[in-house]
């Protein structure tokens, strides 16, 4: 599996500037909504191969890293 | 009080990005080159693996192939490289406002303020590397002095990833038995001239007299002498100043040798306009004009002049370009690369001045204005000289910023 995958986002830009995520499309087509984001720092992600303003994000039940590299964005792929 | 400089080098600064952004390329001997197929096929970065080979910036790529025959080399990709660039300085601002760059990869910070919120000089510089390898995925070797001259020092000595403090107490122990070549600002030819009267190390240079280093070396070598004993002075320019440029230049290794005058003033001239539409869009003006050129044997050498009234005017510039060559030829030698670089900057303040401003001069300024304007709008090859047309494939080369060669590495590479 590529460990590196773009996805589609919708997000959302508050008056202060901040862009929050609301929703993105995984590989297979389906629309997942972000139920929460938990965390928002600059990392770098080794394992995808890129750096970017990263959003921990909750969707359901599970919790991925979504990275915002100018103009993608990108989640790490399982192995 | 004392001051805190650091000085923040990142490591292999276009390798490392390049891997960062294709994990496939991690533990392999990575270099980012020049195009080949337009003969700027040299090594412009490299990483550790490749290092250990024996592959140095300023390599052909098949000097480095036959050193390292496992190499990869990746284009450059000079967009990321700047973002990186500004996020690093963006990092380093979050600290202090006295930033300095030098170059893409390296700054000075002044972190004399800093202290009571931030902690120490090192744990600053750790804390800095800490967030450039996980915010930024590159590393970051930093050196913690009282002056520019030994952070700068301090950065070169422990890589990659690492802090290396040379503080006022121990300094005559751990740089004064350097070889006098890792001191900033002394090139190959000073070094070759201070090991000549005897000096190796940075201590031996900094016991000698100032006086008999003025004589060997002229100004510079005081200057030197001062650096050596720890007494550079100089201030960390705050981000907010204006960014001091000293020159403008372009270069470019032609994809084919140049044989006649012809062939030559055709790459000049565009070499000339870029640096004239780089000094307009940095509102400077210059008083003198640079030319390198080196043969297809590889064999180089540099001349100057001034300009009769400082100006930017790319036709100025290329006559005096041009005749600079005509003056100092072999004739019966090809050329391969050519660089054509602006001196002396000043601010064009457009206020008038003393000196007499004649029409042609003010007529050439314009049409320079209207042609950048024109190739803003519909490009670069929308409006050309007719000299232009004589060779399209000379003419080709874009000289844009991506092109353009460091003043340093331009008589550096290819010489082996």
């Amino acid at each position: 599996m590529r460990s590196k995958i773009f996805v589609e986002v919708t997000a959302r830009f508050d008056t202060d500037g901040s862009l929050t995520p609301l929703d993105l499309v995984w590989e297979d087509g389906r629309r997942y909504p972000i139920d929460r984001v938990l965390d928002v720092r600059r990392a770098a992600s080794l394992k995808a191969g890129g750096a970017g303003v990263r959003y921990t994000v909750q969707i359901g039940r599970c919790r991925r890293f979504l990275y915002y590299d100018r103009p993608q964005w990108f989640v790490e792929g399982k192995d | 009080m004392e001051r805190i400089i650091l000085h923040s080098d990142l490591n292999n600064f276009y390798a490392s990005v390049a891997c960062l952004y294709d994990p496939d390329l991690r533990g392999k001997p990575v270099a980012v080159a020049g195009d080949a197929e337009a003969r700027h096929g040299i090594v412009l970065a490299k990483n550790d693996a490749a290092k250990r080979c024996g592959v140095a910036t300023g390599n052909p790529l098949w000097l480095a192939k036959q050193r390292c025959p496992g190499i990869v080399f990746v284009p450059p990709d000079y967009d990321r490289y700047l973002r990186y660039s500004e996020l690093t300085r963006e990092l380093y601002g979050s600290y202090t406002d006295r930033v300095e760059p030098y170059g893409l990869d390296e700054c000075w910070l002044d972190v004399s303020e800093s202290t009571t919120l931030f902690g120490d000089g090192k744990r600053i510089a750790d804390d800095i590397r800490r967030r450039i390898r996980t915010e930024l995925g590159v590393t970051a070797s930093i050196g913690v002095s009282f002056n520019k001259v030994f952070a700068k020092l301090g950065s070169d000595l422990r890589k990659p990833d690492a802090t290396t403090v040379i503080d006022r107490l121990h300094f005559r122990e751990s740089v004064w038995p350097l070889p006098v070549g890792a001191l900033l600002f002394v090139g190959a030819s000073t070094r070759r001239k201070l090991e000549k009267s005897g000096v190796q190390t940075i201590g031996e240079l900094a016991r000698r007299a100032p006086e008999a280093l003025e004589k060997l070396l002229g100004k510079n070598g005081r200057t030197l002498w001062l650096f050596a004993n720890g007494l550079d002075s100089s201030p960390v320019a705050r981000t907010t100043a204006k960014l001091l440029v000293r020159s403008v230049g372009n270069g470019t290794t032609a994809p084919r040798d140049l044989i006649s005058d012809a062939d030559v003033k055709l790459v000049l001239n565009g070499l000339c306009e870029s640096v004239s539409t780089r000094l307009r869009q940095k509102r400077s003006i210059c008083s003198g004009v640079q030319l390198g050129v080196r043969y297809a044997d590889l064999t180089s050498y540099e001349r100057q002049r001034a300009l009769p009234l400082p100006g930017r005017a790319s036709s100025i510039l290329l006559h005096e370009a041009f005749s600079l060559f005509r003056e100092s030829r072999s004739p019966e030698k090809p050329v391969r690369s050519l660089y054509v670089r602006a001196y002396g900057l000043a601010d064009d303040t457009g206020a008038p001045t003393l000196l007499p401003d004649p029409p042609q001069t003010r007529k050439a300024e314009t049409l320079d204005a209207a042609v950048d304007r024109l190739r803003e709008r519909f490009g670069y090859e929308s409006i050309q000289k007719g000299l232009m047309l004589t060779d399209r494939r000379l003419a080709a080369f874009a000289p844009t910023a991506g092109d353009a060669i460091h003043p340093d590495l331009f008589f550096k590479n290819e010489t082996i």
